[in-house]
């Protein structure tokens, strides 16, 4: 073999490396969630003012206010949870991942209250008009999701309570906060159009 | 010296005596990306069959006027788990199934990025399969009404409503398609971060195999396009049993909502259904033409391109519901632009051919045959994008033979060539070369004869789904024409699945690289072992093996 070619053949520059798997895995997913979610927000948009009958909108809905800032301010206290779990300063990660949690919870009582004030005082259900069908169907996708990312907060405190090495799984860790943060980002778009835009 | 080794042989270990209930275990509990894949194929293929018998059947009920051989009900339920099953039990599992198999070996890796997420895809899509042909069964539901769906496979609102599908065949429709489409993100997922995280050392994505750029691109679109039809299959769950009202038009909903969100799917998921034979051209054909690849960034950019402009054509398949002038003429428009990148790679694919040294095995054959009948398909879509013409042929036969010349003429003879491309890597064995010849004379004539009448059709006003037809429309002799092009196909298609079983355990031992190939899946041994690459590979151009089979004029002195 001609030596000379060979030894210009290109080199890879320093340290081959790629993306994490995991890492990409989560903003794919996100990506995907997203296309899910964005059908159900047109749709609601498309039926925004088209129910034949009442309880319409303006009526019936009142802005999730307290809601809205727990959910909001469970990012930032996931965000601190997180770096604290990166100092390895154990007991701060819990009582912030602790506080992530009752304001996740916090959040799902409300709309688990609003709903209950909707159904049996305004009586709004699924099927009385457009506008129940879209806003149980959208609310109630992203509650679902609240739900979800909220038992996946609880296991990471149930396991790091019971004395799990939790610091040795920061990654994991910080794709669960980018849910979080996901949902919360989802919760925004929600607000604007159900209760912003919608009323 | 070259990094690539060939792996060394290795004395065979005694194997443990055979027992089926340890084989059958090594299947169900595989994480192993290439019986996945395989798994996929053999499935899609079962499907396939089962599909293709409902499409005899269709035929054999249209081959002459007031046809008696199914009833009209029956008839309802064959056309549409005709589509349905060819379209989510054949084509998806066939995007999942060479992607997975290919993918890993050609980009220099051991496994997919997750390979329990794959496990769990493959189950999961083989659950919805079940569950859709469950609807046999089970479809009839507490009220006694209905057996297999029977709303077509696009499922127009409101024929989906509870007023006019009772019993729970649109429910095993839904369910079916919702459970079997989580499974095929999931392998998308999947595909996509194994192609950013995985390649091997010197794999830029300037030097990936063209296969892994499409496959990649076609998960992008799966990824985007399969959610909006999960969304719009939950809000008709939520119609059918909570009342909802999304496609309810008798409380101000829209049925043509229902429209919009299926073919925001529905027309990415024919390009999602037809990368995979781009992908497999983009291989054999320079291989058979014996040059590397005419125009790569070209193929890529196309490629992308189709991959972000499919998504914004999808009403084109709305013309005639009467949308507003303006909307006609956009969708119009985009679709046009969405030919010129097509149009690109057939260009691209013959530039590739010409001046080469063509070796006309089968898969080329394949290939050669697919060059001539997609174009046709290209240009009666081309023809039908047009508002006017569509007003004129919606809904015909016309529209049939489009689409079955695009998947019919175009994927399957795509996926024939690829599947036997890959036959000796995946058995070891090469299969046999007359009856791959015969296969693909039978199945090229049988399928002129059948899909090119259908076209005659739709311009003579016969509309598609229509049970039977009286004897006096001129419809007579096409109809005849069209079935009888049967005669050809099922033969083929029986003489594929011989050559399949025959050369698996008859056939010549291949080798690992009879084709005299460039990619990295020849480098390995056929079949490949769990592990794929005894060595991680290093690559320094887009044609690996050709560097080390040509050390004195490699590639990548010329990139």
């Amino acid at each position: 073999m001609d030596a000379a070619i060979v030894g210009k053949a290109p080199l890879i520059q320093g340290e081959w490396k790629l993306p994490d798997r995991g890492t990409m895995g989560v903003i794919f997913l996100i990506v995907t969630e997203s296309a899910l979610f964005t059908i159900f927000v047109v749709a609601y948009i498309v039926y925004m003012g088209h129910s034949l009958s009442g309880p319409y909108p303006k009526d019936v809905l009142d802005l999730p206010i307290v809601a809205s800032v727990c959910l909001l301010s469970s990012s930032l206290t996931i965000v601190l949870a997180e770096h604290a779990l990166k100092h390895q300063r154990l007991t701060l990660f819990k009582l912030w991942w602790f506080a992530t949690i009752v304001l996740g919870l916090e959040f799902l009582v409300s709309t688990g209250l609003e709903w209950r004030k909707l159904i049996y005082e305004d009586h709004l259900t699924v099927s009385t008009n457009l506008f129940g069908t879209t806003f149980y169907s959208l609310v109630g996708l992203h509650a679902s999701h609240v739900i979800v990312g909220m038992l996946f907060l609880i296991l990471v405190m149930l396991v790091s309570l019971f004395g799990f090495p939790i610091h040795t799984q920061e990654r994991r860790v910080k794709f669960l906060s980018w849910y979080w943060h996901f949902v919360d980002a989802v919760w925004v778009v929600v607000f604007t159009v159900v209760y912003v835009i919608g009323r | 010296m070259a990094s690539i080794h060939y792996p060394v042989e290795h004395s065979q270990v005694e194997d443990a005596p055979f027992s089926l209930s340890s084989y059958m275990y090594e299947w169900v509990s595989t994480v192993d990306h290439k019986r996945l894949g395989l798994m996929y194929i053999v499935t899609a293929l079962l499907f396939f069959v089962i599909a293709g018998l409902m499409a005899t059947i269709i035929r054999l009920q249209l081959a002459f006027p007031n046809g008696k051989v199914v009833d009209p009900d029956t008839y309802n339920r064959l056309f549409t788990m005709h589509g349905t099953t060819m379209v989510f039990l054949v084509g998806m599992p066939f995007v999942a199934g060479l992607s997975n198999y290919l993918v890993p070996l050609m980009i220099g890796a051991r496994d997919m990025a997750f390979p329990r997420l794959n496990a769990f895809g493959f189950w999961i899509f083989l659950f919805g399969g079940f569950l859709l042909y469950f609807s046999y069964i089970g479809g009839s539901g507490l009220s006694g009404a209905g057996s297999a769906p029977d709303v077509g496979w696009f499922a127009y609102a409101p024929l989906t409503s509870r007023a006019f599908s009772r019993g729970a065949s649109t429910d095993y429709w839904i369910l079916g398609i919702l459970v079997a489409g989580i499974g095929s993100i999931a392998s998308a997922i999947n595909v996509i971060v194994t192609t950013i995280s995985m390649r091997c050392p010197g794999m830029t994505l300037s030097r990936m195999p063209m296969f892994v750029w499409v496959m990649l691109i076609d998960s992008w679109l799966i990824i985007i396009a399969l959610p909006p039809l999960s969304a719009a299959q939950i809000m008709l769950l939520i119609d059918r049993f909570l009342g909802g009202n999304f496609f309810n038009t008798q409380s101000g909903g829209s049925a043509v909502l229902w429209q919009h969100f299926f073919w925001i799917f529905g027309h990415p998921e024919v390009y999602i259904l037809i990368f995979p034979a781009f992908a497999i051209l983009s291989e054999i054909i320079p291989i058979f033409s014996r040059k590397p690849i005419f125009g790569r960034p070209a193929m890529v950019g196309a490629v992308a391109s189709i991959g972000f402009i499919s998504l914004g054509v999808w009403a084109h398949h709305m013309f005639a519901v009467g949308m507003s002038s303006w909307s006609n003429t956009f969708f119009t428009a985009s679709t046009m632009i969405v030919g010129i990148p097509t149009g690109i790679k057939i260009f691209n694919w013959v530039a590739t051919m010409y001046g080469g040294k063509l070796r006309l095995d089968t898969p080329m054959l394949f290939c050669c045959a697919f060059l001539f009948q997609f174009l046709i398909a290209g240009l009666t879509g081309i023809m039908l994008a047009t508002g006017p013409f569509d007003w004129q042929l919606h809904d015909s036969y016309f529209v049939v033979g489009h689409f079955h010349f695009t998947l019919v003429a175009g994927l399957v003879f795509a996926l024939f060539a690829g599947m036997y491309y890959w036959y000796p890597k995946v058995t070891g064995r090469m299969y046999n070369e007359t009856m791959g010849k015969w296969q693909f004379w039978l199945f090229t004539i049988g399928v002129e004869l059948t899909f090119v009448p259908m076209h005659f059709l739709g311009f003579l006003g016969m509309p598609r789904r229509i049970y039977t037809y009286a004897p006096d429309r001129g419809w007579d002799f096409w109809n005849l024409l069209s079935t009888s092009g049967l005669i050809f196909q099922i033969p083929a298609v029986l003489l594929f699945v011989y050559n399949l079983l025959y050369s698996g355990f008859k056939g010549e031992r291949a080798g690992d690289d009879p084709w005299d190939a460039w990619t990295l899946e020849w480098a390995t041994t056929s079949p490949p072992r769990d592990y794929n690459f005894e060595e991680i590979p290093e690559v320094k151009s887009s044609r690996p093996l050709w560097d080390l089979k040509n050390p004195n004029d490699p590639d990548w002195r010329h990139e």
